[in-house]
């Protein structure tokens, strides 16, 4: 336990005062809170106004408005919490240009852990909250029976949801060594990553299952878990019970963002990567 | 000062490391930026590793480190291997980057050396004395409550070079620590340096383009040019080979004629009919002072200012002295 402490010490050193120079700037602090809340509730929105415009009784690509919020809630809680822990990774090759990196082979963790806790963004706070306050409604409305694997399911799929999502965002930095002005492109697979997140991957076309579906497996984070919860049909590609399978999604994401970062670090070195 | 029970502080044998750059729409090129060196700094030495801009010395340090992997060559810092051991190094070596910055801009001195503290594991009763220790010897008192961004750049190398100290490395490597420092605040920083070296030993590397840094700090002047080292040895030896003399700058009060024979100095000239001289001397001969009191018996001195000689000027009088 005390290993546990020290191990731990020099990360909350750094955490801790990142959260405090963040709440320090009381008045911009309190409108990033407000404007990062204001645009979870409008993307709520979106998708309540979409699927009450639906005249189909069968929703999208079989999920109704309530299934629709439960997807919402567990990709946009999970999401949220893997950007608020490691969303600041994307600013490597800032770190890259300045020498940041440089400085983290100085002091005695491994990169990647201190890479990830060199920052922590608190504002996302009010978006993890309206991803939960999502996730709640939607476990309420949502006719599911309920069993101690549906409860032991649904925590572990939070966790390895927002591991995934992690993951992926590790994944892109380790592509940002190579291509340090690939950020437009490895957002589109982040953000694109959270969009889709939110939909049904029944209606995708080949392309976007093979990308979200299978190569990084957005796909696991939020829709497969619902209709595995909901007891659902799913699709020809990603049938129902494949949803059980979501959080070995995780172990794959993380699989081969720690390659990706292990050969991003081995370029920078120059040790031939 | 050496002594045969430590490792060396740096052994680094036929080390080699080429970058492959970009050259035209297509073309790549081999950039050999540290070529076939071998060296070994011995525990407790202080060494000036000197060299003109492109010589290889961040390179170097860089593999010192453990940022970068050799081409080719071996490495070991404070007897560790520092790519495989990079953590245990990290320990053992401060590093201060005087191009980047370990501080955290955003929050109060004080803070980055709290974070710094817990980073390298530092007991309760230690973090204090060490901090209490480098902020008396370092004056840093005064802005110790300061952003670390609105401090003037000499406050910041001082908090830097603290930053790299905290966790009392026995290795202490220094990247261009005075580079645009003034001339008091470069004066406060060896004088410090020296001080550190005194109290616990430290072992000293410093890259420089200060020949002023490597008179006042070190035994050993490393010269490497081209990623060659091209002299190992004493300073006095190097002033030998290439005569690297100062110039010391006097401002007279009244029109004098030239100050030619002034013991161990050279007139260099005069400007405004004899109201400002140049004498060059060398520090293997003489001081500073000692020109300086010699000129003061003939003559009255306003004002002065010594110009120390440059490095690649003092390079490029190595390939002369050697017959090209
Ligand atoms: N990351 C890099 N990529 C390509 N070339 C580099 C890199 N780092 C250094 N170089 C080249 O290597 C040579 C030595 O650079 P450096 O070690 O920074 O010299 P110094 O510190 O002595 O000024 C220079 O020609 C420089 O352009
Ligand atoms: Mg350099």
């Amino acid at each position: 336990m005390a290993d546990v402490a020290a191990a731990w010490r020099p990360y909350r050193a750094v955490l801790a005062s990142r959260v405090r120079s963040q709440a320090s700037y009381r008045g911009g602090f309190v409108l990033d809170l407000a404007s990062s809340l204001l645009v979870g509730l409008v993307e709520l929105a979106e998708v309540w106004v979409l699927y009450r415009a639906i005249s189909d009784p069968g929703g999208i690509g079989g999920l109704d408005l309530a299934a629709a919020v439960l997807v919402f809630g567990l990709a946009d809680l999970s999401f949220s919490i893997a950007d608020m822990l490691v969303g600041h990774v994307d600013t490597l090759p800032r770190y890259l240009r300045s020498g940041t990196l440089d400085v983290f082979y100085l002091r005695p963790q491994p990169l990647l852990a201190q890479l990830v806790t060199s920052e922590i963004s608190v504002r996302r706070i009010t978006r993890i909250a309206v991803g939960a306050v999502a996730l709640g409604i939607g476990l309420v409305i949502n006719d599911i029976a309920w069993t101690p694997l549906h409860v032991l399911f649904l925590a572990l799929v939070v966790l390895t949801s927002t591991a995934t999502f992690a993951g992926v965002f590790v994944a892109a930095a380790g592509v940002q060594f190579f291509l340090v002005d690939a950020s437009e492109m490895t957002n589109a697979i982040v953000y694109g990553g959270r969009y889709a997140a939110s939909q049904p991957a029944s209606v995708w076309s080949k392309p976007l299952v093979a990308l979200f579906g299978f190569a990084v497996p957005i796909a696991f984070t939020a829709y497969l878990p619902t209709v595995a919860l909901l007891g659902l049909r799913g699709s020809a590609w990603l049938p129902g019970w494949v949803g059980w399978l979501a959080p070995l999604a995780a172990v794959w994401t993380w699989a081969v963002a720690l390659l990706a970062w292990r050969t991003g670090i081995r370029h920078y070195q120059g040790g031939g990567g | 000062m050496r002594t045969t029970t430590t490792a060396p502080a740096v052994q680094v044998s036929q080390l080699t490391r080429t970058f492959r750059v970009r050259s035209g729409v297509l073309g790549r090129r081999e950039v050999t930026a540290v070529d076939d060196l071998t060296l070994t700094i011995e525990a407790g030495e202080s060494v000036g590793y000197i060299g003109a801009n492109g010589a290889g010395k961040s390179t170097t340090i860089k593999m010192l480190a453990g940022i970068l992997v050799p081409t080719s060559g071996t490495v070991r810092t404070c007897g560790l291997e520092p790519v495989a051991q990079r953590k245990a190094l990290a320990r053992r070596m401060g590093v201060v980057f005087g191009q980047r910055s370990q501080l955290w801009w955003d929050l109060p001195l004080a803070e980055s050396y709290r974070i710094l503290a817990a980073v390298h594991g530092l007991s309760a009763a230690r973090e204090q004395e060490r901090t209490a220790e480098l902020v008396e010897r370092l004056e840093l008192g005064a802005f110790l409550a300061t952003p670390v961004r609105q401090l003037s750049l000499g406050q910041r190398m001082r908090g830097e070079v603290a930053a790299a100290l905290l966790h009392s490395p026995a290795l202490l490597v220094l990247d261009e620590p005075t580079i645009g420092l003034d001339v008091l605040s470069k004066q406060r920083l060896r004088e410090f340096l020296l001080a550190e070296r005194a109290a616990h030993g430290t072992t000293l590397l410093l890259t420089t383009h200060d020949m002023g840094d490597v008179s006042r700090l070190c035994e050993r002047v490393l010269l490497v040019d081209h990623g060659r080292l091209a002299y190992d040895g004493s300073l006095a030896g190097l002033s030998r080979e290439v005569g690297a003399r100062r110039v010391l700058v006097v401002d007279l009060a009244a029109p004098t004629p030239d100050l030619v024979e002034v013991p161990h100095a050279e007139h260099l000239g005069s400007e405004g009919g004899g109201l400002r001289q140049r004498l060059a001397f060398d520090d293997a001969a003489t001081t500073a002072a000692a020109v300086l009191a010699a000129v003061s018996e003939r003559v009255q001195v306003r004002d002065l200012s010594v110009e120390e000689p440059d490095v690649e000027d003092v390079v490029r009088r190595v390939y002369q002295s050697r017959g090209r």
